[in-house]
C-alpha cells in the first residue's frame, strides 16, 4: 500500500527545477543573449527604485520575463485543462477545446482582424483578448446549451461531446470564410494567431492569466479525487459518492475559464492540453492528485522549452509556437507511447 | 434491513415494477430472480438511488431512502455491478482505495489503509497490490472490485445505520469455479459482520444453493418472495420462464434441470 502512493513522490521537485532550468535558459538566449549577470542587476535596480536600465536590462524586465512567465501560466492551463476534461469525459483523447472554447476564441479574433479595421471597433489594446475571450464564452456555452436533453435536462458526457465536435467545425469554417474574405495581411494574422503566439507577452497579461491560472488550478485540485472516482464508471463514481451532475458543472467551469482567458492573449495552442496527462501517466501513473498539480509544471515546461526554441530555430525571425509544440511533442509522445505498455 | 414499500415504476405506459413490497434482512443472503426484463435491474437502481420510483418508497434501517444526500449512502452502503473497465491505468491498491472514498476528504487515514489491506486479503488481492489493473484477468479484476466495495463498508458505520451491499449480477460473466469462490466469501462476510446483502442472480442454481431468502419478480410483479423451498416451486419456475423444471432435493440441497 505505501508503495502505492509513494511512487508519485519526488516527480513534482524534479519537474520543478527542470522547469526553473528551462525558464532560465528561455530567459538568456534569443535575438539578444542575456546573461544571469544582467537578470541580477535588472532586479536590484528595479528593487531599489533606481531608474536607466541599460537596453540587455530592458529587454529582460519588458520582454523576455514576462514571456516565460506566461509561457509557465498558459502552458499550466492548457495542460490542466486536458487533465480534468479527460477524467471528466473518462475519454484519453479529449482535449481542453473540444467543449468549444478554442474554436470560439479563434472566431473571435478572427471576426476581430477580419472586420475590426472596416467598422473601426478597436476599443484599445485588449480588443483583441476580449474578442476571443468573448468568442470562446460564447461557443462554450453554445455548446452547453445544445447538449442539455430536451426530455430530462440531463446532459450525457457523450453528447457534449459530440455537440463539441460539431460546433468546432462550423465555428472553424466560420474562421475559414473570414479569413477568405479578409485581405492579405489580415488573413495572414488569423491563420498566425492560431498558431498561437506569445510576442505580445507584457505584464498585465501575465497578471490575468496568473489570477485565472492559479485560482483555478487549487479549485480543481478539491475535485482531483472526485475525478478519480469517474474513472470505474459514472453510476460507480456516484455509488462512492460523487455528485456527477454538480461535479461536471464546475469541472467544465474551471475548464473553461482557464482555456479561454490563456487562449485569448497567445491564440490557439494545441496539443499541450492533450500530450501532458498522458505524459505523466505513463511516467507515473492515472491518479488525478498528482496529475492535475504535475500537469501544471510539465504544461509550463513544454511550453517554455517551445517557446525557446521557436524563437531560436529561425533567429532573428520567430516561428509560431504552435508548430514547435508538436514538433517537440509529437516524437516524445510516442516513444513514451511504444516504449512503456501504456493501453487502455 | 432494507425495506421497500409499494414501488412502482413506469415509462410512458410500460409498467416496468408493479407494486413491489419486500424486505431484506441482515445476515441472510438476499437473491433476487427473474426471467430478462422482469424489472430485477430496475428494482435493484430504485434501491440504490440511481432513479426515482414513481410511487413507494424505500427505508434503509430506520431512514427514508429520499431523505439521505449520495455521500451519506455512499459511508454506509457498497454497490458492484458487472463488467467494470477502467478509463485509465491504475494500480490495484488505488482501486481498491476508491471505496474509501466516502470515508475522507484529501489523504487516507490509517484506518483506510487497514480496511483496503484487509479487505484485499480477504479476496486475495493482496498480492497483487501493485500490479496494473488492466493486466488483470476477469476473474481477477472482479476480486479487486469485490475487495473494494467490501473495503467501502468495512467498519461499522459511527451512527448505527448499518451496511449494505447491493450486488448487480456481479457473477454474470464469470467462470463457475469464481462463482462459486465469491459466494463462499459472502457468507463467510455475512458470518463475520452484520451487513444486509442484497444480489441479483441469473443463476437458478446458485440461488437455490446460496440463498437464505428469494425474491421472485416476473412481468414487473412479484411472484414470491421466501425461502428457497417456497420460491422456486415448479409452478413458479414454469410460470415466470415458460420452462417446466425438475427439481431434484439431495441432503438439504436443491438442483434444477430444463429439458
Amino acid at each position: 500500500m505505501e508503495k502505492a502512493s509513494s511512487r508519485y513522490k519526488g516527480i513534482f521537485p524534479v519537474l520543478s527545477v527542470v522547469l526553473l532550468i528551462i525558464v532560465l535558459l528561455s530567459i538568456r538566449y534569443g535575438a539578444v543573449s542575456i546573461t544571469l549577470e544582467d537578470m541580477v542587476s535588472a532586479f536590484q535596480k528595479h528593487l531599489s527604485g533606481e531608474q536607466g536600465l541599460n537596453l540587455t536590462e530592458r529587454i529582460f524586465m519588458e520582454i523576455r520575463l514576462p514571456r516565460a512567465i506566461l509561457c509557465i501560466f498558459v502552458g499550466a492551463s492548457l495542460a490542466v485543462g486536458g487533465a480534468l476534461l479527460q477524467a471528466l469525459f473518462r475519454n484519453p483523447i479529449v482535449e481542453p477545446g473540444l467543449v468549444g472554447t478554442s474554436c470560439g476564441a479563434a472566431f473571435g479574433a478572427a471576426l476581430y482582424f477580419a472586420l475590426g479595421a472596416t467598422f473601426n471597433f478597436n476599443v484599445g489594446e485588449y480588443t483583441l483578448p476580449l474578442a476571443a475571450c468573448l468568442g470562446a464564452i460564447c461557443s462554450t456555452a453554445l455548446v452547453f446549451f445544445l447538449s442539455q436533453s430536451k426530455q430530462t435536462g440531463k446532459s450525457s458526457v457523450v453528447t457534449l461531446l459530440l455537440v463539441g465536435i460539431a460546433i468546432n467545425a462550423l465555428f472553424l469554417s466560420g474562421v475559414g470564410f473570414l479569413s477568405y474574405i479578409a485581405r492579405d495581411p489580415q488573413a495572414r494574422s488569423i491563420i498566425f494567431w492560431n498558431l498561437g503566439t506569445l510576442s505580445g507577452a507584457n505584464w498585465p497579461a501575465v497578471i490575468i492569466v496568473g489570477i485565472s491560472t492559479i485560482t483555478c488550478l487549487v479549485i480543481s485540485l478539491r475535485y482531483a479525487k472526485h475525478l478519480n472516482a469517474l474513472m470505474i464508471g459514472e453510476e460507480e463514481a456516484q455509488f462512492i459518492g460523487v455528485n456527477l451532475k454538480s461535479l461536471k458543472w464546475k469541472i467544465l467551469l474551471i475548464n473553461v475559464i482557464m482555456v479561454a482567458v490563456a487562449t485569448a492573449f497567445v491564440g490557439v495552442i494545441s496539443f499541450v492540453g492533450l500530450i501532458v496527462p498522458h505524459l505523466l501517466r505513463i511516467l507515473k501513473g492515472s491518479d488525478n492528485r498528482f496529475l492535475i498539480l504535475n500537469s501544471a509544471v510539465l504544461g509550463g515546461v513544454l511550453l517554455c522549452l517551445a517557446d525557446l526554441l521557436s524563437r531560436m530555430l529561425l533567429r532573428p525571425a520567430e516561428l509560431p509556437i504552435g508548430i514547435v509544440t508538436s514538433v517537440v511533442g509529437v516524437p516524445i509522445f510516442i516513444i513514451l507511447l511504444r516504449k512503456k505498455n501504456y493501453f487502455f | 434491513m432494507i425495506q421497500t414499500q409499494n414501488i412502482t415504476y413506469t415509462i410512458g405506459d410500460k409498467i416496468i415494477l408493479d407494486d413491489i413490497s419486500v424486505t431484506f434482512n441482515p445476515g441472510n443472503l438476499n437473491l433476487i430472480i427473474g426471467p430478462n426484463g422482469a424489472g430485477k435491474s430496475t428494482l435493484v437502481k430504485v434501491i440504490c438511488n440511481q432513479i426515482k420510483a414513481k410511487e413507494g418508497w424505500v427505508q434503509y434501517g430506520s431512514e427514508n431512502l429520499a431523505d439521505m444526500t449520495v455521500s451519506q449512502l455512499a459511508k454506509i452502503r457498497a454497490v458492484l455491478s458487472q463488467n467494470i473497465e477502467l478509463a485509465f491505468p491504475l494500480q490495484v491498491s488505488e482501486v481498491v482505495m476508491m471505496g474509501r472514498y466516502p470515508h475522507f476528504s484529501v489523504k487516507p487515514t490509517e484506518k483506510d489503509k487497514t480496511a483496503c489491506e484487509e479487505a484485499m486479503r480477504f479476496f486475495d488481492v493482496w498480492e497483487m497490490a501493485n500490479r496494473d489493473y488492466m493486466t488483470l484477468s476477469g476473474g481477477e479484476k472482479q476480486r479487486v472490485h469485490f475487495a473494494r466495495v467490501v473495503a467501502q463498508i468495512w467498519y461499522p458505520p459511527e451512527n448505527n445505520m448499518g451496511r449494505y451491499l447491493v450486488l448487480d449480477e456481479p457473477l454474470t460473466f464469470l467462470d463457475v469455479h469464481y462463482q462459486f469462490h465469491f459466494m463462499h466469501k459472502l457468507l463467510e462476510l455475512l458470518n463475520q459482520k452484520d451487513i444486509v446483502v442484497v444480489g441479483v442472480v441469473h443463476d437458478l442454481n446458485l440461488a437455490a444453493k446460496f440463498a437464505d431468502h428469494i425474491v421472485l419478480l416476473d412481468h414487473g410483479k412479484l411472484l414470491a418472495a421466501g425461502s428457497k423451498e417456497e420460491v422456486l416451486t415448479k409452478e413458479n419456475i414454469k410460470t415466470a420462464y415458460r420452462l417446466e423444471p425438475i427439481i431434484h432435493s439431495e441432503k438439504e440441497s436443491m438442483y434444477l434441470f430444463f429439458e
